[in-house]
């Protein structure tokens, strides 16, 4: 528990310094709105984190949710599929993207970042030629299934609207729902199952790993599978949340944002470290602090610069208090290494 | 020790160098003339490196003096010690090999332009260059990428630049190692004409056939003391492995094993990667140890390696008590009940960071699940049994290995491995960097394991070692075993021998 204070205390103070400098920030309406796009974006830096645990990143990121939001979108109004035969091509689609980002780092043994970059600029322009750059709306149909996003847990689970008002005011919105659905599901692979250990060594030390006799490359394949899947995901809800998709926009950037909540949450990109609460707190930072921005009245165009400059002093800060540390265990290996070894120095 | 007479150019006196808990160098003399190559041979351990770390300028030695050209210095980093001409050139190469020859040469000290912009002097860095090339007769452009040229000329590239600050005294640190015969002997060429030149060379070698063939004098070392000096006409062979040996072998253990006739490890016409032409036949039966001597780089570690599936053996096979497995990853050498403790304890065999427990039920997590979710009950009994059963000095199974001392850190990694029960023990240098205390627990838990049945392999390049544990000695030399030893036929002496590749 002691790992999340530092960032939760944060996500506190920039909770409770903007509700004084405008309490409507803390109104039942915002707040549900910050859950949602805390669940979207947060299902998003899961799966990223995973691959980050490793030691490696995903760029493709924002370019699946564009591709199979547009995809996904598509299929049902145009191509007129079954909702549930969508779903279950976005969840095999994006699981094949994985494998075969996944496959290309570990056996080609091309670096992750060009492979999810190539990856990146690849799904994007698929995703306009599939499309003909056409925007693909969703319209007034399919009320059931806007209900993954529009609704609320646990108000709109009650029959014929019978939830007690302070319930509808404070019921979490369903896709924050189905990311800690996601959430649950992967804390119970990383943290109980043989694979997350498996991850965290290789990510540490991948030779070590080797030299253990774990399958490293099937371990690294599988957390770029998560990530694609739970990009392929995110991509559906955000289709379905904002009602249309733009091929050649929707998603862009979302891959940095996505690595922006792990980074805050903890996740070290030097791999070998992660933890999912983390990255949700983390990813809460990012939203809270976007909305706030817009709430305090600070000026639009300045919202990157403070965006990046929060990220930059939590991070920074955790380093210099890190490195820190290593310096001084540096220091104390050193004197035993000097021991013992020096007998054998030929 | 009086001759600072004519023609001495460096004399080193008494120097001793202590690391805590070890005498590295005690009392030893060394004087080297105007242009003559002076050999400085040693096994393993003997000190050579730290004695000319010391005249680099790397360590500072605790007692003794150094004079220079008849004057005493106080060598105190490696800047002093080529300011005042002296270049070493090291074992492995230190070159940039995306860069040019002329830059690799005068990097760090490249001549600039006169005007503002102070750019590098191309025309010059190139002249100035040539006439180094020249001077060894090293036929390369100085615009040639480094990276280009043969690992022989690459050699070149580093003396010239040894040559580049003028040095008098060039240090060589087993220069031939990777080179090839041809290669080898256009070094000696160039050698023995900076000799001519009045340059003179500290020359460490293993290869006796060299040193025979280039040294003017030879100095040995044992245990970081003289043991004395061959001049011209003495050196042979025989009269240098005669210094670097010749110490006591000390009793490690009270042998309570046997060892049977009954094979437990076997792997035959084993082609090792890196050594194609050279297969590998090796028994190692129940209740024995086998240790593997050799000097470091003879190819023992990349045997290990294939023996444990880290790289895939060309041919032949490994049979474990009679079945034959075939090993291409190292999972399959964990199934067939073989088990490797790496030579880099940090790097191979642990995930430092992590915790005691993680680390020692790494290997064996397969073991320790339900429809894959870890059963914590028991990761944690295996992990406290185990670290218990070794001794491991912890304030508790949580705590991270990098926190350990390197004896308890080389405890974990054999605790991982002993949890799995293994057949065939494969130890790489298994007291390297560990003081005398953990090296004595450790050789009594090679001891016991031999006792119970399972076949040890253990690699050292430790004299003592390899005497003091060993119930039967292999020896390897440049990637081919050279020859076998049985207990009656121990010595020192014959050990060596086969390790130098001379019979």
């Amino acid at each position: 528990m002691k790992k999340y204070i530092g960032i939760a205390s944060i996500l506190l103070g920039i909770i409770v310094f903007t509700t004084i400098l405008d309490p409507q920030f803390f109104s039942p309406y915002n707040i549900m709105n910050l859950f949602r796009w805390t669940g979207l974006f947060g299902i998003l830096s899961i799966g990223v984190g995973f691959v980050i645990m490793t030691g490696g990143i995903d760029l493709s990121v924002g370019s699946i949710v564009g591709f199979l939001g547009a995809l996904s979108v598509n299929l049902l109004v145009t191509r007129s599929w079954s909702i549930p035969a969508v779903i279950v091509f976005t969840i095999v689609f994006s699981m094949a993207i994985g494998l075969v980002q996944g496959l290309l780092v570990t056996k080609v043994k091309i670096q992750s970042f060009v492979v999810t970059l190539t990856g990146l600029f690849i799904y994007r322009g698929l995703s306009r030629f599939f499309t003909n750059d056409v925007t693909q709306g969703l319209g007034n149909d399919f009320a059931g299934l806007k209900f993954l996003v529009k609704g609320t847990f646990p108000a709109d689970f009650f029959p014929n609207d019978s939830a007690p008002q302070f319930l509808k005011d404070w019921s979490l919105p369903m896709p924050f729902m189905i990311m800690l659905v996601i959430a649950i599901g992967l804390s119970v692979f990383l943290n109980r199952s043989i694979y997350g250990r498996y991850i965290l060594a290789l990510g540490r030390n991948e030779k070590a790993a080797r030299f253990s006799g774990i399958d490293t490359d099937r371990m690294i394949v599988i957390t770029y599978i998560i990530s694609a899947t739970c990009a392929g995901i995110g991509g559906f809800l955000f289709a379905l949340d904002l009602n249309s998709v733009q091929p050649s926009t929707a998603g862009n950037m979302y891959e940095l944002y996505a690595i922006a909540g792990c980074v805050v949450g903890g996740i070290s990109l030097r791999g070998g470290v992660g933890n999912i609460a983390g990255v949700i707190i983390g990813v809460a930072i990012v939203r809270v602090l976007y909305n706030a921005i817009n709430i305090v009245g600070i000026p639009n165009t300045l919202e990157y610069v403070v965006i990046g400059l929060v990220i930059l002093i939590g991070v920074g800060a955790d380093e210099v208090r890190k490195n820190y540390g290593i310096k001084k265990r540096m220091m104390r290996i050193r004197a035993e290494i000097k021991t013992p070894a020096a007998g054998r120095i030929a | 020790m009086t001759e600072t007479g004519n023609g001495t150019v460096l004399e080193m006196r008494g120097i001793s160098k202590f690391f805590p808990g070890v005498k590295a160098l005690d009392d030893v003399s060394l004087t080297l003339k105007q242009g003559e190559v002076l050999a400085l041979i040693g096994e393993n351990g003997a000190g050579k490196s730290t004695l000319m770390k010391v005249l680099g300028g790397v360590y500072q030695p605790d007692s003794g003096s150094i004079l220079v050209d008849g004057l005493p210095c106080d060598i105190e980093s490696v800047q002093k010690a080529t300011a005042l001409g002296i270049a070493f050139v090291h074992q492995e190469l230190n070159l940039s090999d995306n860069l040019d020859v002329a830059a690799n040469v005068f990097l760090g000290r490249e001549p600039r332009n006169r005007d503002f912009l102070k750019l590098v002097d191309r025309k010059k860095i190139n002249a100035d260059t040539q006439v180094l090339l020249d001077k060894i007769e090293l036929d390369c452009a100085p615009t040639e990428i480094v990276g280009n040229l043969s690992l022989g000329n690459q050699q070149m590239i580093e003396i010239a630049k040894a040559l580049s600050i003028n040095a008098k005294i060039l240090i060589m640190d087993e220069p031939t190692s990777s080179l090839c015969v041809r290669e080898s002997e256009q070094l000696f060429k160039v050698i023995k004409d900076l000799r001519n030149h009045g340059i003179s060379v500290i020359y460490i070698s293993h290869r006796m056939g060299e040193v025979v063939d280039l040294a003017d004098r030879v100095i040995a070392l044992r245990d970081g003391r003289n043991s004395g000096f061959l001049a011209k006409a003495e050196i042979s062979a025989m009269s240098m492995i005669k210094l670097m040996v010749g110490r006591d072998v000390e009793k490690f253990y009270h042998k309570d094993h046997e060892a049977t006739d009954i094979p437990v490890f076997e792997c035959k016409d084993f082609i090792v990667p890196e050594h194609p032409g050279n297969p590998v036949n090796l028994v190692v039966r129940r209740g024995e140890i086998l240790v593997m001597a050799g000097l470091v780089g003879a190819g023992r570690t990349e045997l290990a390696h294939a023996l444990f599936g880290i790289t895939k053996a060309l041919g032949g096979e490994v049979l474990v008590e009679g079945t034959r497995y075939s090993i291409d990853d190292p999972k399959d050498a964990i199934a067939a009940g073989i088990a490797l403790v790496p030579e880099d304890r940090k790097q191979c065999g642990l995930v430092i960071e992590q915790s005691i427990e993680r680390n020692i039920t790494l290997a064996g997590l397969d073991a320790c699940q339900k429809m894959k979710l870890i059963d914590f009950g028991k990761v944690r009994t295996i992990a406290s049994r185990m670290a218990g059963a070794l001794d491991v000095r912890m304030s508790g199974i949580e705590q991270a290995v990098e926190n350990l001392s390197g004896g308890n850190q080389q405890k974990v990694v054999l605790a991982k491995w002993l949890s799995m029960g293994p057949r065939v023990l494969v130890l790489d240098e298994p007291t390297r960097g560990i003081d005398v205390v953990a090296k004595e627990e450790i050789y009594r838990l090679i001891e016991k394991l031999a006792a119970e049945g399972v076949a040890m392999l253990v690699i050292s390049s430790e004299m003592q070692e390899v005497l003091g544990i060993a119930d039967r000695i292999v020896v390897m030399h440049e990637g081919a075993i050279s020859g076998e030893l049985q207990k009656a036929e121990f010595s020192e002496e014959a050990v060596m021998k086969l390790a130098m590749g001379c019979n």
